[in-house]
């Protein structure tokens, strides 16, 4: 039934992997010096910035966002601002809560931003794409039972998988193993990166599987 | 037989403090010490063993050496001198070893190999246990009878450079001293280099009788790269070359006439393959001991050197030096070392050391007079005392060198039967007392678990086949069988062990306790199962389908679980604080989108109109009386998503208020910045905000007269801490005198005592005369008022607003979140538990027991009483958990709640306070040879127990608040 759209979930997401293993790779081949512990946050934004490119390229090629009434150039205009606004206080939020679990206010500002970026770039622009600048519908989603298509269920388990691989990722913070990746805030990029691909796998598979149980309300 | 589940858990809790209690003794050995407090002293020495009449010294021989230079190189192993690569690592100490005036031994360190016991050991010449660190908390120096403290006592100069263990062991016994921390591990060149700088203007000098060295450097290395790196070499041919100056300069010193010096190179403890130590491998436990003094024989070649124990050293030196040997010593003097002495000076060591040991002996051993080496020590003496009668006589024969030779031969025998008697009792882990009480902690939490789907039943009801068991054959079979084993382990443990010395109807009560447990788990095992197969059989959809989990439960689950698990890590257990943070904010968040869903989809369905979803909210907006409802859920609704939001800003700023644990230990904090005496303005006024805030906090469901005494006594608390100079009034301006403020907190003490009554009176009343459930719950929160008086009063002044904020917390969790939310009591359970535990560590605890504030034991105390310090300091450290676990009293048992609610919250209560103490109790001994044994994993197995004692405790109180609305129904 879904086979085409799973089919068409796997390679979107297999090109959304390898964005972000080019983003590691090809600043490594052109900057010098360049690497994910010593220049951490340029990393970051590299990997940040390229699943940003091919979220937004793929989901417009795609078309799996909602169909919009109007085609007016402001409406669209006024739906490309919200999206930004969205962004933005998505940034704010995930930089408070870092701040909340204990990250410095001031000292490491910069670095717990660019990890608000970076998870703001995971998890909400997927959200944006998917959805629209919707809260609503956000909600909806992220509830019991909310999903309403296979790309519903794909973004809860990306999301869920890249934010719980950040949490995962502070715990060898405290360890007194003076790694280099033990470094604010390097665990928890690595480990919401990491969750992210994870992610990226595990929904495609695990809809595969379940496609036989699989039922949504209408749209 | 069918048992209350807040009953059983109790029983559970209590007959588990009884395993944990079983299970300390055998991982901290009481250690043996001298019934006399005091120190040795020289005019307790014992005369010299005569028959004859005529008066005898009781002066000790004059001493062998007149200074003494030691230079310990910490993890310095016995192969590093000794073996094959000495000769070329340090040529200098190893060209003396085999030609010089030198002995050359391996002394045997004690596990836990690490520095700080080492340092004791071979000061005090005893092996020290944990025990003594705690039973020493107020102070970090040594305070039992040592070398140094004797050295210092004789007026012997000393200087130490070095690790600055030392300093702090030994504060104000050197006359000048250089530590060096040891904190950084990576640093092995600038440790050293801040000890050798000092050397050759202090060897210039002739003001000192004893130096000190302690080279940190070769430790830090092998802690980097292990003992076949290639830093070893060099850092020890530094060492050589330091050990080449030294004696070179000892020689140049040396003046016809004078007493020889002596200089010891030693080592602390050794180095295992990997580099680490703590364990008790041979590479660990063996380290060299050269004693190098122009008063010993030459040698000719070189010898494989024996082995002596380190604590060995202590007395040597002590009788070397002419000083009484430390009380609790159990080391014996190295013979050789007295070699060229006369042989009635060495007789006289020998015996001065027997007799201390005796002394030791008849402390520690009921039946002292039937060891062996006390019989032979016995024996010697006299034919010391014959020995000596013929030689003053003026016998010079050879038979009189010949029996001398007899009697010193003798001594040795005693002395080491003495020592071997001693250290077996010392040192070492009891294990068999140890499984015994981890077995039973284990069977405990097995029974916990397999009652958990009856325990929280509707019911609350635990069915136990007590009778069934103690009736079946296997109970007899398993006794038998146990008591044999008791038996067999008692008979053939060659070392002592507590378990084994209880008297024979404990042990058999244990016995069959833990055969019954058996005998109970198997029934039950046995029943759940056959009662799985039949429900799955009967209703193969629902199997297992029954639980589903929200993102809270399993939040909880793995919350619990992960922080169990975090436990086998040495910096989770320094850094727990910051593992309950992080739990506690991954609550607050969960919390927070549990409301959201539970409000804003509501909302979603009236404001689109598109779902169908909740009906009665659509009711809502159609009724008469929307208007007023809607602005009333509005309202709450807010309230409800701002409460998590708070709670996460308020942990927020409470972590900044004390900063705990070690790694980030140092970092400036709030608590700091409060107590510092330009701010006492601010502390002034926050202490005043947070007081007046507790009072509204608190008073709010009190009876009238317990809100006057909380105000009175909260006053009091204020006048306390002006009186003590933590705060001033606002119109006392010139700095009044200050006093200890016992008045004040009597005054306090007064009111808590007052309230407690009075809640007590009310729980009385309501239980026996009126079945009145708000009277009840009235009383309840009185005696938590009660609490929180008395905490406000210990704590800290800077700690009250923590105090407040835990107040604030839970009056709004429980109004907005709990109650609204319907969290079952297992959930509510769990979240106060989080809670507690979070508050522990914002309250400035940590796991190391350095955070312990005893002065809280002498708050409204003219002189110290034991049993109340203890208590108070047990109160305010446990605050934190304790006002959780009396919140949830109130909490459950208020008028509202299911019966059963108080049955279910005590039996998550036990099971949560079992599953890490479980762990924690494997995991330790598992770990007993790891590095940070003593300064990590046992103060925190030592929390842990404590915790435990204390949940046990409010377990029981949760019993018979349940039993009185059990009786109240009837
Ligand atoms: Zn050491
Ligand atoms: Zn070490």
């Amino acid at each position: 039934m879904w086979d085409q759209e799973i089919r068409q979930m796997a390679s979107s997401h297999a090109i959304m992997a390898s964005g972000v293993f080019m983003a590691t790779v090809v600043p490594a081949v052109l900057v010098p010096g360049f690497s994910v512990y010593g220049t951490h946050l340029l990393w970051l934004y590299s990997v940040a910035g390229s699943v940003a490119v091919v979220n937004i390229t793929l989901f417009w090629l795609l078309g799996v966002s909602p169909p919009t009434k109007k085609h007016t150039l402001t409406y669209k205009v006024s739906k490309l601002v919200r999206s930004c606004l969205y962004l933005f206080l998505s940034c704010l939020f995930f930089h408070t809560v870092v701040v909340l679990y204990g990250a410095p206010l001031l000292e490491t500002a910069l670095e717990t931003f660019s990890l608000a970026v970076l998870l703001t770039s995971l998890t909400t622009l997927r959200c944006v794409c998917v959805l629209g600048p919707n809260v609503q519908a956000w909600i909806r989603v992220f509830s019991r039972h909310g999903a309403m298509s296979v790309w519903d269920t794909s973004l809860q388990m990306v999301v869920g998988c890249s934010v719980v691989g950040a949490w995962l990722g502070a715990f060898p913070i405290p360890l007194d193993w003076d790694r280099p990746w033990q470094v604010w805030p390097v665990s928890c990029s690595l480990g919401a990166v990491i969750g992210y691909l994870t992610g990226l796998v595990v929904a495609p598979t695990w809809i595969h599987w379940h496609r036989k149980h699989l039922t949504y309300k209408s749209k | 037989m069918k048992v209350r589940s807040s009953i059983f858990a109790s029983l559970c809790l209590i007959l588990e403090v009884l395993g944990i209690a079983l299970f300390l003794r055998g991982f901290f050995p009481v250690p043996i010490k001298s019934s006399f407090s005091s120190k040795s002293k020289l005019s307790d020495l014992p005369a010299e063993p005569f028959t004859g009449s005529s008066p005898n010294s009781s002066k000790l021989p004059d001493p062998l050496f007149k200074r003494v230079v030691i230079m310990l190189i910490d993890a310095l192993r016995e192969d590093f001198v000794f073996g094959s690569n000495g000769r070329n690592d340090m040529p200098y100490t190893r060209h003396l070893v085999e030609r010089g005036s030198t002995h050359s031994f391996v002394a045997k360190a004690r596990a836990p190999t690490v520095t700080m016991p080492r340092i004791k050991a071979l000061t005090t010449g005893s092996i020290p246990g944990f025990i003594d660190v705690v039973m020493n908390l107020n102070s970090p120096a040594l305070l039992e009878d040592n070398l140094i403290w004797q050295a210092k006592a004789a007026g012997k100069r000393m200087v130490f450079y070095g690790d600055d263990t030392w300093i702090k062991l030994f504060p104000k016994h050197f006359m000048e001293y250089d530590g060096t921390t040891s904190f950084f591990v990576s640093d092995y060149t600038e440790v050293d280099n801040n000890v050798t700088r000092h050397l050759d203007s202090t060897l210039r000098r002739d003001d000192w009788d004893i130096l000190i060295l302690h080279f940190l450097g070769l430790d830090h290395i092998g802690h980097i790269s292990g003992p076949h790196s290639s830093l070893i070499q060099p850092k020890l041919l530094e060492m050589d070359d330091i050990l080449k100056k030294i004696h070179g300069s000892l020689i140049l010193k040396e003046a016809e006439g004078t007493l020889p010096y002596l200089l010891v190179l030693c080592g602390d403890h050794g180095m295992s393959e990997t580099g680490s130590h703590g364990g008790s491998s041979e590479h660990e436990v063996n380290t060299p001991l050269v004693l190098i003094s122009p008063a010993f024989k030459r040698k000719a070649g070189m010898e494989k050197p024996s082995t002596v124990e380190q604590v060995d050293l202590a007395p040597t030196l002590a009788l070397g030096l002419g000083l009484p040997i430390s009380q609790n010593s159990v080391g014996r003097l190295i013979q050789p070392v007295a070699e060229e002495a006369s042989l009635r000076d060495q007789l006289r060591f020998l015996h001065v050391n027997g007799h201390q040991l005796g002394c030791l002996l008849k402390d520690s051993t009921p039946a002292y007079e039937k060891e062996v080496g006390y019989e032979q020590f016995r024996v010697a003496e006299k034919s010391h005392g014959n020995w000596l009668k013929l030689m003053v006589e003026g016998n010079t024969s050879e038979v009189l060198t010949n029996m001398g030779k007899k009697v010193l031969k003798q001594y040795l025998e005693a002395l080491r039967a003495m020592s071997a008697a001693l250290s077996k009792q010392l040192g070492r882990y009891d294990m068999y007392s140890m499984v015994v009480g981890m077995v039973l902690v284990f069977q405990l939490l097995l029974l916990l678990l397999l009652a958990m789907p009856e325990a929280l039943s509707s019911a609350s009801l635990v069915d136990l086949p007590v009778s069934s068991a103690l009736l079946s054959l296997p109970f007899y079979l398993l006794c038998l069988l146990l008591s044999s084993v008791h038996v067999l382990v008692c008979t053939s443990a060659e070392s002592s062990c507590y378990f084994c010395s209880l008297s024979w109807g404990l042990v058999f009560g244990v016995v069959a306790l833990s055969s019954a447990l058996l005998c109970i788990l198997v029934a039950m095992g046995a029943r759940r199962l056959s009662l799985g197969s039949m429900s799955s059989g009967k209703s193969p959809a629902r199997g297992g389908g029954g639980w589903s989990l929200s993102e809270l439960d399993i939040l909880l689950l793995v919350g619990t679980a992960g922080h169990t698990l975090s436990l086998a890590a040495s910096s989770f257990v320094e850094e727990e604080h910051q593992v309950w943070y992080f739990l506690l904010n991954t609550l607050c968040l969960a919390v927070f989108q549990d409301v959201c869903r539970k409000y804003f989809r509501e909302r979603r369905a009236n404001a689109g109109q598109v779902g169908s979803l909740e009906d009665e909210d659509q009711d809502e907006m159609a009724s008469p009386l929307a208007d007023l409802g809607v602005t009333d859920m509005g309202s709450e609704r807010w309230l409800a998503l701002v409460t998590p939001l708070f709670t996460l800003v308020c942990c927020r700023l409470l972590r900044s208020f004390n900063q705990t644990g070690v790694q980030w230990a140092h970092l400036p904090d709030l608590g700091h910045w409060l107590n510092s005496s330009e701010h006492k303005v601010v502390l002034s006024v926050v202490t005043t905000m947070s007081l007046i805030l507790i009072y509204f906090l608190v008073q709010r469901r009190c009876s009238w007269v317990s809100k006057i005494a909380l105000a009175l006594g909260l006053l009091g608390v204020f006048s306390y801490r002006a009186a003590v100079g933590n705060v001033m009034f606002p119109w006392q301006h010139g700095s009044r005198n200050l006093s200890k403020g016992t008045v004040e907190a009597r005054f306090v003490y007064v009111f808590v005592l007052g309230i407690l009554f009075t809640g007590s009176k009310d729980l009385l009343r309501s239980q026996v005369i009126t079945t009145d459930a708000r009277l009840k719950s009235r009383g309840l929160w009185e005696i938590y008022s009660g609490v929180v008086l008395l905490v406000s009063l210990l704590f800290r002044a800077h700690n009250l607003p923590v105090l407040c904020c835990c107040l604030l917390v839970q009056t709004l969790m429980a109004q907005f979140i709990w109650k609204k939310l319907h969290y079952d009591a297992a959930q509510t359970t769990i979240m106060h538990y989080w809670f507690g535990q979070a508050f522990f560590y914002f309250q400035g605890n940590s796991n190391s027991i350095a955070t312990v504030d005893i002065s809280v034991g002498f708050v409204g105390l003219e002189t110290y009483v034991e049993s109340l310090a203890v208590f108070l300091t047990a109160l305010s450290t446990y605050a934190g958990p304790l006002l959780w676990a009396a919140h949830l009293v109130c909490y459950l048992s208020s008028e509202n709640r299911s019966s059963v609610a108080v049955g279910h919250g005590c039996y998550c209560l036990a099971l949560l306070r079992s599953v890490p103490m479980a762990a924690y109790v494997v995991l330790v001994t598992a770990l007993r040879y790891h590095l940070f044994i003593w300064s990590v994993f046992s103060p925190k197995l030592m929390y842990e127990s404590m915790h435990t004692l204390l949940t046990a405790a409010i377990c029981l109180f949760f019993t018979t608040m349940e039993q009185s609305r059990s009786s109240s129904r009837l």
